[in-house]
């Protein structure tokens, strides 16, 4: 599993052709990207790695992944720029298309990110989101299960 | 007790500070009771943590509710919901 929080730009090929598990069958990959207006990304260092590889462990309990890379970028980001790539392994398709999609809907209401677009100011949360993370119906990972692991 | 207390994103803006180390009473054991002991300082903390206002909050990096305790030395932090991906 990698998990990497940076300014820098990522190169998905590289990260999927990183994985050397020999009895991987399927890799499904998402790449998130800045639309129109540009933008800076805070966060919160520490927890948003915390929060991230708790995604990622839940994701590996409810479907087979054999590797997994989730990288997200922050500070200014421009139109077209990469913000977030998620890439799952697993021996068959099913299981990476359902863990890349779960692992993206739980980032966005679980992960401490907040963008505040140029000229216009902090992005308002969407309740689509939290519709998104909560059809998978599950606990958010990071609250009631805090104190145990 | 003493707790390190960090605000993020508009609710760093708001309140003009990203950190800082707090000595609280000890009745202050809950996030909810810190962010009434915060509320109590008026202006835009009074505007901040206002009732009906959706900030949420993390203990020691675990987003929780606002049920959740604290003790000494706990790094909590305030912030607005999140929006990354």
């Amino acid at each position: 599993m990698k998990i990497s929080v940076q300014k820098e730009d990522f190169d998905l090929g590289a990260e999927t052709r990183a994985f050397s598990n020999p009895a991987i069958g399927a890799i499904a990959t998402f790449v998130g990207v800045v639309r129109e207006i540009a933008m800076t990304l805070e966060h919160y260092p520490g927890m948003t790695e915390k929060a991230l590889r708790r995604i990622v462990e839940e994701a590996q309990g409810r479907w087979q992944v054999l590797d997994c890379t989730v990288i997200h970028r922050y500070g200014a980001l421009q139109p077209t720029d990469q913000i977030v790539m998620v890439a799952v392994a697993s021996p068959h398709r099913g299981d990476a298309f359902a863990a890349c999609e779960f692992i993206m809907d739980y980032l966005k209401t679980q992960a401490p990110f907040w963008k505040k677009e140029a000229g216009k100011g902090w992005v308002e949360a969407r309740a689509s989101d939290d519709a998104a993370a909560e059809r998978w119906q599950l606990k958010p990972p990071s609250a009631k299960s805090a104190g145990k692991t | 007790m003493k707790v390190k207390v960090l605000f993020f994103a508009s609710v760093k803006e708001r309140l003009g500070t990203e950190a800082e180390e707090l000595e609280l009473p000890a009745a202050v054991s809950t996030v909810a009771a810190l962010r009434a002991h915060l509320r109590a300082r008026g202006g835009a903390y009074e505007e901040v943590f206002a009732e009906k206002r959706l900030v949420k909050a993390a203990v020691n990096q675990d987003m929780v509710p606002s049920s959740a305790g604290i003790k000494s030395g706990d790094e909590v932090a305030f912030f607005p919901p999140v929006t990354g991906g």
